[in-house]
């Protein structure tokens, strides 16, 4: 299986993604320089803001738990050899409906889950942030559309978003920097039902290039999206942000997994323990960004506690780690008489958002869902299959042989924030000694009553494609809130800054800012918040308000 | 047992190895797939044997003179306890989950025929397997292991990964398989490039 056994990001150089072998150089700081930014994660949160920060003059260290890939040299064409790219530490996951962690929604190494997402780029629908004032349900977000707006912007343009001319739904936009992909078999079945039923549809804007960009070149539909991106077409946070934190002088350590973030006794954090090379190491740091997404940021919190915070750092409120969200992800597969084969370009290239924007009466619950064409390949197509139909034997060969004529569709459905779905620590401990981390979910009944309203939608898309024998899966993807922000100390974990109430040096930037899930991909949407609070902090430094 | 038919019988998904669609990465680990097959680390030899005869009910191989290997593969994750990233709340460590997994199925098939599970009959193991599969078993050989829940997601979904995994599988579902740096261009309904499987009518 893919693995990286040693740090590569060191002695003053880093992988050149863009090119074998070679290497960029990197400037390093020294564990007692105290660097004025400490962040944890490089994913679509701590990646982007560690480039934004460094690119604003703050001497930035960024810490991965997991390797610096060179995508052109390591990844492989294959499912299971990709398996490395998944963050498969110890975890446990309970609750009436437990949710699959490991390669479903948890990215481990440089650019974070960026570089196995499927490169979905859509906006929050505008209304969202005021979801309790403006629709009625959830909560609002500290922070609204407009205010976010322009740095939605200055994220498709980091990432170059190859999408349509008119994407029918949300605020008017200027066009996307690239053109959009042609669209493949499953999109175009979504695409046929939609229209038979009388409903808009849209090709994706996605986040993988429709021409040349420096180095890389257009996405080849090889359909390996969710197992790494072995050409650089996918405008990954390894890819983009990553690069130009280096060159603004970021440091990016690989391989180091930070277990603790310490306080000094002015109730400021210090710095942070971090595991390297087979031992502990202590970086002193002006600030502390933890960007380690919905489950590692709380844990690491929680395991951060001292006599000063008995209750872990920046928990006043009792809600780090509380009212988390994901996802859910009902699926209708159908078959069709004609050859889709569906392992052919990214796996999703089309949906509608008709119930995100339709507030009609025909909804008998609260918020959206968007649905998606789909693209598994072999072994998920295949385990999908077996699992949810409970299928084996002969009878598992022999449908597998249809794979070739299978379309399917699948929900990204808006779950609602609850206190009793949250992450909290085990006395169990990890490989670093660290107490692993457990994730309880339980569906609402508003949950239920979306996804079976979804189904309904689905079915009448697909069967309008030409679907037949249709069949329902159940799955999950995303993970969003556990260190919700707001404008109340005592309602929420940080300030619209993503700034923790309790310490002024501790900040978070990642999907667990999320105060509700929305009902699209949430990538886009933390990369735009990363993009605001590097600006945001950077004004404030101007200000002496650090 | 029903006869396998595959709608794609002139399609080797190996014959594409040395051309665009296959880069180097690629075929290291393919290669190993195929040359490395792992010998026995981690299972005893009766959990051994018994998880053969299991694994070819759950993904039966009569066409082949060499069956794609399974087994190996998996005493070879729990080996090194590669596990998935999580487990469920209900259920013991990965490799302990397993090891109970196995041994429960002996012991039901010794207390309901008072035989091997490899010695029963394939409809009498594909029914034991069908009772594992939906929770009805004897609590008192079980214990608080999810009988279900082991067969749903280590037993099958393991095995099937792997099978799956393997060029042999991707050939007679007629997936296109490795694609770099190739990819496609021919992506649309009813679209095929040369160097994807050709289907044949098998009705």
């Amino acid at each position: 299986m893919l693995d990286v056994e040693f740090p590569r990001a060191i002695g003053g150089r880093a992988p050149d993604v863009f090119r074998p072998g070679k290497w960029v150089e990197m400037r390093c700081y020294s564990d007692s320089e105290q660097v004025d930014f400490a962040i944890i994660g490089t994913g679509a949160g701590g990646g982007t803001l560690a480039c934004k920060l460094a690119e604003a003059g703050f001497s930035v260290v960024a810490f991965d738990a997991g390797p610096f890939w060179r995508p052109l040299e390591d990844f492989a064409s294959d499912e299971r050899w990709q398996g490395g790219l998944y963050w498969t530490d110890n975890r446990v996951t309970g609750g009436a409906d437990p949710v699959e962690l490991g390669s479903n929604n948890c990215g481990r190494g440089v650019g974070g889950g960026t570089v196995h997402y499927t490169m979905i780029a859509l906006r929050w629908r505008p209304e969202w942030f005021k979801a309790k004032s403006a629709l009625g349900y959830g909560r609002d977000w500290p922070i609204s559309f407009d205010e976010l707006e322009p740095y939605y912007e200055e994220a498709e343009e980091a990432l170059q978003i190859s999408g349509p001319i008119d994407y029918p739904w949300g605020r008017r936009r200027k066009r996307y920097p690239r053109r959009a992909h042609p669209v493949n078999a499953p999109g175009l079945v979504l695409a046929r039902g939609c229209e038979r039923i009388g409903i808009k549809w849209s090709p994706l804007p996605l986040a993988t290039l429709s021409s040349p960009r420096g180095m890389a070149h257009p996405c080849v539909y090889r359909g390996f999206c969710a197992y790494g991106c072995s050409t650089n077409a996918k405008q990954s946070v390894l890819v983009t942000f990553i690069p130009r934190a280096i060159k603004a002088g970021a440091e990016i350590r690989d391989l180091a997994m930070v277990g603790k973030i310490e306080m000094g006794k002015d109730g400021r954090a210090t710095g942070l323990h971090y595991h390297r090379n087979g031992g502990w190491h202590f970086q002193e740091a002006k600030n502390v960004v933890v960007a380690g997404y919905a489950i590692e940021t709380p844990r690491l919190l929680l395991n951060s506690k001292c006599d000063q915070f008995p209750d872990g750092l920046a928990n006043e409120s009792g809600l780090v780690g509380t009212h988390i969200m994901i996802h859910s992800g009902p699926g209708v597969w159908g078959t069709f008489d004609e050859q889709i084969r569906q392992y052919k370009a990214p796996p999703c290239m089309a949906v509608t958002e008709h119930w995100n924007y339709d507030d009609g009466d025909d909804k008998d619950f609260h918020g959206g869902y968007a649905f998606m064409s789909q693209g598994p390949l072999a072994v998920g197509w295949a385990q999908c299959v077996a699992i949810n139909r409970g299928m084996w034997g002969m009878d598992l060969r022999q449908e597998m042989t249809r794979y070739n004529h299978v379309a399917g569709l699948r929900i990204v459905g808006e779950t609602e924030p609850q206190h009793g779905n949250r992450i909290t620590v085990e006395d169990e401990k990890d490989q670093y000694g660290l107490p692993i981390p457990r994730m309880t979910f339980s569906y609402s009944e508003n949950d239920k009553k979306l996804m079976k309203h979804s189904i309904g939608s689905m079915k009448a898309v697909l069967e309008a494609g030409g679907g037949k024998e249709l069949w329902v899966d159940d799955d999950t993807s995303h993970l969003m809130g556990g260190c919700r922000m707001g404008d109340d100390p005592s309602d929420s974990v940080v300030n619209k800054d993503g700034r923790s109430w309790s310490i002024p040096n501790l900040w978070v930037c990642d999907g667990s800012l999320f105060p509700t899930s929305g009902g699209v991909n949430p990538s886009l949407t933390i990369q735009a918040l990363a993009c605001r609070m590097g600006d945001r902090i950077a004004q404030m430094a101007a200000r002496g308000e650090l | 047992m029903s006869e396998f038919k595959t709608r794609f019988p002139d399609y080797d998904v190996l014959d594409k190895w040395d051309s665009p669609s296959w880069n180097d990465q690629t075929r290291g680990a393919v290669r190993e797939r195929l040359e490395e097959v792992p010998e026995r680390h981690f299972l005893s030899a009766a959990q051994w044997s018994l998880l053969e005869t299991i694994v070819d009910r759950l993904i039966p191989q009569p066409d082949r003179a060499e069956p794609v290997p399974i087994v190996p593969w998996i005493d070879d994750f729990l080996h090194k306890n590669e596990t998935p990233g999580y487990r469920y709340a209900d259920m013991p460590p990965m490799r302990e989950a397993w090891q109970r997994g196995l041994d429960a199925i002996a012991a039901e098939a010794r207390k309901r025929h008072g035989k091997r599970f490899e010695d029963l009959p394939p409809v009498d193991q594909d029914a034991l397997l069908t009772d594992v599969q939906h929770n009805r078993v004897d609590k008192q050989v079980w214990g608080d292991l999810p009988a279900g829940g082991f067969f749903l997601h280590h037993l099958l979904k393991q095995t099937v990964g792997i099978y799956y995994s393997h060029p042999a599988a991707w050939s007679e579902i007629g997936y296109g398989g490795p694609a770099s740096p190739r990819g496609y261009a021919r992506i649309g309904p009813e679209e095929r490039d040369p160097w994807e499987a050709r289907e044949v009518d098998v009705a």
